[in-house]
């Protein structure tokens, strides 16, 4: 038996070990989601719980289309070492975050992947830590010298190994960041720590693939330009046989008055599609001229969850193509987490500036939110919306962290909670928030951002959504909601599969515009 | 001069070069790093002002620890308000002429050496029995709390319990000011007080003690959320290029 045993691990290579890649994966009908209780509460650590956990490595030909060795170089320690004393001189926040850490303990309970998975080394300051080490042992006097002591390691198999596991455990949704005394973000932490295992040939399969398909095709579905146009074309018969109207999905109108980016998901996934044909009709109820463009059928951008500069910019660069293209007044961006975050904070540095010189008009917010749009057509009359449409729903709103976090809405802080809430108000006779403690900026995640999304990991995707459940749940309970609003692609993804886990009936995911859809007057204006 | 005084001396201005310069090193690190990208962690201010605001809560309430955290944060808090007032009251020594707020201070100084010492004692003890905060703890989060403890033990005793010769000693610290070393009182307490203390300031820009000046440089806090009004560019992100890279793209017709 011994022997079996180490003949097999002879057999395996330094890459196998530490992505865990010959081990079993657990099987998705038996991945069993924790229990629900309505409260969230801290639990007790239970080190090692989450360690097994590891998503698909990417193969060669992912890291290949990607620009990143084929499999795990062979100095790979220097090599990290040196990836990573190179983003500590581009990121000020890496630098800083590195350094300034007092591990008080503010964040330990704020992790949903701790909460749900009691593992510590997912509490955001152990996850940090993980880099921390690396970067304490090479960079720092006091690592160097103190050793352990200050908590500095080398880098070896077994840290490159919890590194796999943990930083693909962590969604980036940035909430250990509100909490913190300094607002370190282990977020931008993940970031650079998978940017580091890309760089020495240690990839995740899902969202490297992801990103190819992105760069070759132009969405995340891998849908070509006339697959587009035939599911557009078949949504609009589907309007057209509902409603009576025919409402239109154009695509590549040159000279259209908007250009419509949004994620891939919401040309056919259910239910994001909903919300697409919501989008639709307030563009066709408002008579103003918009187009989606095969150039720029993805608003997502997985290229900043792997905290690759380059990737992200070159993703982002079909949207300025798109724009050159079409010629836009005005750039809106549909119900997407990450991708608002990426479009309101990074499109003007990464593609920009997106003003006049591009052809858009300095009038609007350059991008606008769906939500901010639609919001100010019902407020000037421009559109009605007829609540009772909605009546059968008590609906309730989860805010995704990279808008919460990471993006605003409007013109003041915070317009980001209000905005999407006013618009469900307007769609709904009835709206209720789940607890104060796990919304806004304090918002849960859904457990499956930040390039999670794969059934690998779905235990950590179950452990994750956990305390967003048991705040659902909840709320259920206690006022009945029973329509869980979205404006995010993947969170429409994570939890139209963890519901039915955690019990709960999948139809009651959707879009905030999928509300909106159905509350519209469509027709003649008076 | 005595050797202990000598020996002092060196060691006290050792220190200070030390802690003047590792800390200056440090600050100009993170200040010259740049940040690429907008991150600011929303909601954020929209304008300036509203930046040095929320800095200034950061600062002087510690608002998100209260948030994140209400146990961590008395104990923290009460160190920290202890520590001000006891350094302030320390201006004294250096300096002929003391403010009246100052002199004023000195009324409730036992007070914050007690509060300081026991907040610090309550840290320590949370790294002890808390379980993710024991999880989370380094050698040298004790060795940093021992030392503060016993900085601030040995103050106290210094000036209420075993009360030093307080003119020996401001004789001391004028002359290491003006550059021109006194004789130091060779009282023991006095002395395990200053070896730590420059053992601290030491160690200081080595250690996580520099949050204290990058708590200021902590991106998610300074920005401005401003990203779609004013671009923001820094040189190594601007790499106009990969903007080619989609354009020279051939579309593939399926
Ligand atoms: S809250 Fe901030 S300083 Fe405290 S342990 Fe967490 S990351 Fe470190
Ligand atoms: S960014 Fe989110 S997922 Fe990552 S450590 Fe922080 S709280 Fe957890
Ligand atoms: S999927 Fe949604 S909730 Fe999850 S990280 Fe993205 S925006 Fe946040």
């Amino acid at each position: 038996m011994a022997e079996t045993a180490a003949e097999q691990e002879e057999v395996l290579t330094d890459l196998e070990i530490v992505t865990g890649a010959k081990e079993p994966k657990p099987k998705i009908g038996d991945v069993k989601a924790p229990e629900l209780t309505g409260s969230i509460k801290v639990p007790k650590i239970q080190p090692g719980a989450a360690a097994g956990y590891k998503p698909y490595p990417a193969a060669p030909e992912y890291m290949e289309g990607m620009d990143f060795p084929t499999t795990l170089v062979d100095n790979w320690e220097k090599e990290a070492v040196n990836k990573l004393g190179e983003l500590l001189k581009k990121y000020k926040s890496l630098q800083d975050y590195m350094d300034i850490c007092v591990r008080c303990g503010s964040c330990t309970d704020k992790c949903q992947f701790f909460l749900g998975s009691k593992d510590p080394k997912n509490m955001p300051v152990a996850r940090a830590d993980l880099l921390r080490k690396v970067y304490k042992k090479y960079f720092t006097t006091e690592g160097k010298l103190l050793g352990k002591i200050a908590g500095a390691e080398r880098f070896d198999l077994e840290l490159l190994g919890e590194w796999f596991s943990y930083f693909h455990q962590c969604s980036q949704c940035r909430r250990c960041s509100v909490f913190c005394p300094y607002g370190i973000d282990t977020a931008e932490i993940s970031m650079a720590a998978r940017e580091i295992m890309d760089h020495i040939g240690v990839g995740q399969k899902y969202v490297n693939s992801i990103i190819i398909k992105l760069h070759e095709i132009g969405n995340n579905l891998g849908m070509n330009p006339k697959a587009l146009k035939a599911t557009l074309e078949s949504t609009e018969e589907d309007i057209e046989e509902e409603d009576g109207v025919p409402v239109k999905l154009p695509v590549d109108q040159v000279g259209a008055d908007i250009l419509m980016v949004t994620p891939s998901a919401d040309f056919f996934a259910s239910p994001h599609v909903e919300s697409l044909i919501g989008y639709a009709k307030v563009f066709h109820q408002a008579g103003i001229s918009w187009t989606f463009s095969s150039t720029a059928s993805e608003a997502g951008n997985f290229g900043m969850f792997i905290g690759n500069y380059s990737h992200m910019q070159r993703a982002a660069s079909r949207i300025r193509k798109a724009i050159e293209e079409i010629r836009p007044k005005r750039l809106i961006v549909g119900e997407c987490g990450h991708a608002w975050r990426i479009a309101y904070s990074f499109w003007n540095t990464l593609i920009g500036p997106l003003d006049q010189s591009l052809g858009l008009d300095p009038k609007y917010p350059r991008p606008q939110h769906i939500c901010e749009f639609t919001l100010d057509l019902v407020k000037r009359g421009a559109i009605k919306l007829d609540k009772s449409a909605n009546d059968e729903f008590v609906p309730t709103f989860h805010d995704s962290c990279n808008v919460a976090r990471g993006s605003r809405m409007g013109d003041s802080p915070g317009g980001q909670f209000d905005i999407p809430r006013e618009l469900i108000k307007a769609s709904c006779n009835r709206y209720v928030d789940m607890e104060q403690e796990t919304i806004m900026e304090k918002t849960f995640c859904c457990g499956g951002g930040g390039g999670l999304l794969t059934d690998e990991i779905l235990d950590v995707r179950l452990q994750g959504a956990m305390p967003r459940m048991q705040a659902y749940q909840n709320i259920k309970d206690s006022h009945g909601a029973n329509f869980f609003a979205l404006i995010c692609a993947i969170c429409k993804a994570q939890f139209t599969k963890v519901f039915p886990k955690y019990g709960m009936p999948m139809i009651e995911v959707g879009g905030v515009h999928q509300l909106v859809g159905r509350a519209i007057e469509l027709g003649a204006k008076e | 001069m005595s050797g202990l005084t000598i020996f002092f001396v060196i060691y006290a201005y050792v220190a200070i070069l030390f802690f003047i310069a590792g800390f200056l090193y440090r600050i100009w690190k993170y200040a010259s790093t740049p940040a690429p990208l907008k991150i600011p962690q929303t909601p954020a201010p929209v304008a300036a002002p509203g930046v040095a605001r929320r800095m200034v809560a950061e600062v002087t309430l510690f608002k998100s620890l209260f948030n994140g955290n209400k146990i961590i944060w008395l104990f923290g808090y009460v160190f920290h308000l202890g520590l001000l007032v006891a350094l302030l009251k320390h201006y004294r020594f250096a300096f002929d002429y003391s403010p009246s707020w100052l002199v004023y201070l000195t009324t409730f100084e036992l007070y914050a050496g007690l509060i300081m010492l026991g907040g610090l004692m309550m840290l320590f003890l949370l790294r002890l029995v808390v379980d993710r905060t024991n999880f989370i703890t380094v050698m040298t989060d004790y060795i940093l709390l021992v030392l503060l403890i016993g900085i601030a033990g040995t103050g106290l005793l210094l000036k209420h319990f075993y009360r030093t010769d307080v003119t020996s000693v401001k004789e001391f610290v004028l002359g290491l000011v003006s550059f021109n070393p006194q004789e130091m009182p060779a009282d023991a307490f006095f002395i395990i007080h200053i070896t730590l203390v420059f053992l601290l300031l030491i160690y200081f820009p080595f250690s996580k003690l520099m949050h204290s000046g990058g708590i200021f440089f902590s991106p998610t806090r300074n920005q401005v959320d401003n990203a779609r009004d004013k671009r923001l560019v820094t040189p190594w992100a601007a790499a106009p290029e990969s903007i080619q890279i989609a354009s020279n793209m051939t579309q593939e017709e399926g």
